[in-house]
């Protein structure tokens, strides 16, 4: 874990917006010349805090105007009932998410679909369909946003 | 609107959205200068709206992430709006939703460990306006996390 100063938070704050900034736009955004800026994301990437892009796309306008997030609760939970599972529900194209949690759920599941009856389809045959799935609660997402976290 | 080019772009861009351009341009068939006209074109359109840079929170010692979800009290019209604005205001809290269903709203909320946990829990998230129930769902791991769309 790296111990980080205002500077690099202002440095987060910019590349979590855009990842297409280099150094020198980035140095400019927080006073530094574009070699420090340079030298401060190296170590940010060094130590793991900037994981690669995420592709923010107009999903309606590309024609998937529906996403789902799933709770799935399995019906046998031995090692291999999670392995089945999650190797299963990894390679249905519809699922974008996968998280394994505790709670009230096993799994949540963020899908995505072209619109409800493309929906209704993915829920019937391919998650019902998956090894060891028992209750499956879906939520539609009607806005979401994501916060610049704890950088302040 | 988006031809086959357009969508083969975008195809490769949210498949592997590390890659460069060069690789990009190679992995979909066009030019160099004809992936940056249409990459240009897809944003100027709104198709394209953010690349953003994923922070690993872990990394920088946050390593308990819980989904919060939460009911709220529909007789009261401004519960939403009220609520919303009150979470954006909770430096924890990474991602916002709200759904049609039988949860109202769901909260990302991160924190350095149980102690912490338990701090934001009950100093930030308990007075949380026109809630009336609260279900957590502990993170363990993440096996799957993509913006890739069967297009």
């Amino acid at each position: 874990m790296i111990d980080l100063d205002d500077t690099d938070r202002a440095m987060l704050r910019l590349l979590a917006a855009d990842a297409t900034q280099g150094a020198a736009e980035i140095g400019r955004g927080v006073g530094l010349t574009q070699p420090a800026a340079w030298r401060r994301i190296r170590r940010l990437t060094d130590a793991g805090v900037l994981a690669g892009r995420r592709i923010v796309v107009d999903r309606a306008a590309l024609g998937f105007t529906v996403t789902v997030f799933l709770g799935v609760r399995l019906a046998a939970k031995g090692r291999l009932d999670l392995d089945a599972f999650e190797r299963a529900a990894s390679a249905i194209p519809e699922v974008q998410t996968i998280q394994h949690v505790l709670g009230r759920f096993d799994y949540r599941l963020r899908i995505v679909a072209r619109d409800i009856p493309d929906f209704e389809r993915i829920l019937r045959r391919r998650i019902m369909t998956l090894p060891a799935v028992g209750q499956v609660e879906a939520n539609v997402v009607l806005s979401e946003e994501h916060r610049p976290g704890p950088l302040g | 609107m988006l031809d086959d080019t357009d969508r083969r772009i975008l195809r490769q861009l949210l498949a592997d959205p590390d890659a460069d351009n060069a690789t990009l341009a190679d992995r979909a068939g066009v030019t160099a200068a004809t992936l940056w006209r249409r990459l240009e074109r897809l944003r100027e359109r709104g198709v394209l709206r953010a690349v953003e840079t994923r922070i690993d929170w872990r990394a920088l010692g946050y390593a308990v992430e819980v989904s919060l979800r939460f009911t709220l009290d529909k007789t009261e019209p401004r519960a939403f709006d009220a609520f919303t604005a009150a979470a954006r205001a909770v430096p924890e809290v990474t991602e916002i939703q709200t759904f049609l269903g039988s949860v109202d709203i769901r909260l990302s909320v991160i924190a350095r460990d149980m102690a912490h946990w338990q701090q934001v829990y009950r100093d930030r998230i308990l007075p949380l306006p026109h809630v009336t129930d609260i279900e957590p769902l502990m993170l363990v791991s993440t096996l799957k996390d993509s913006s890739e769309l069967p297009l």
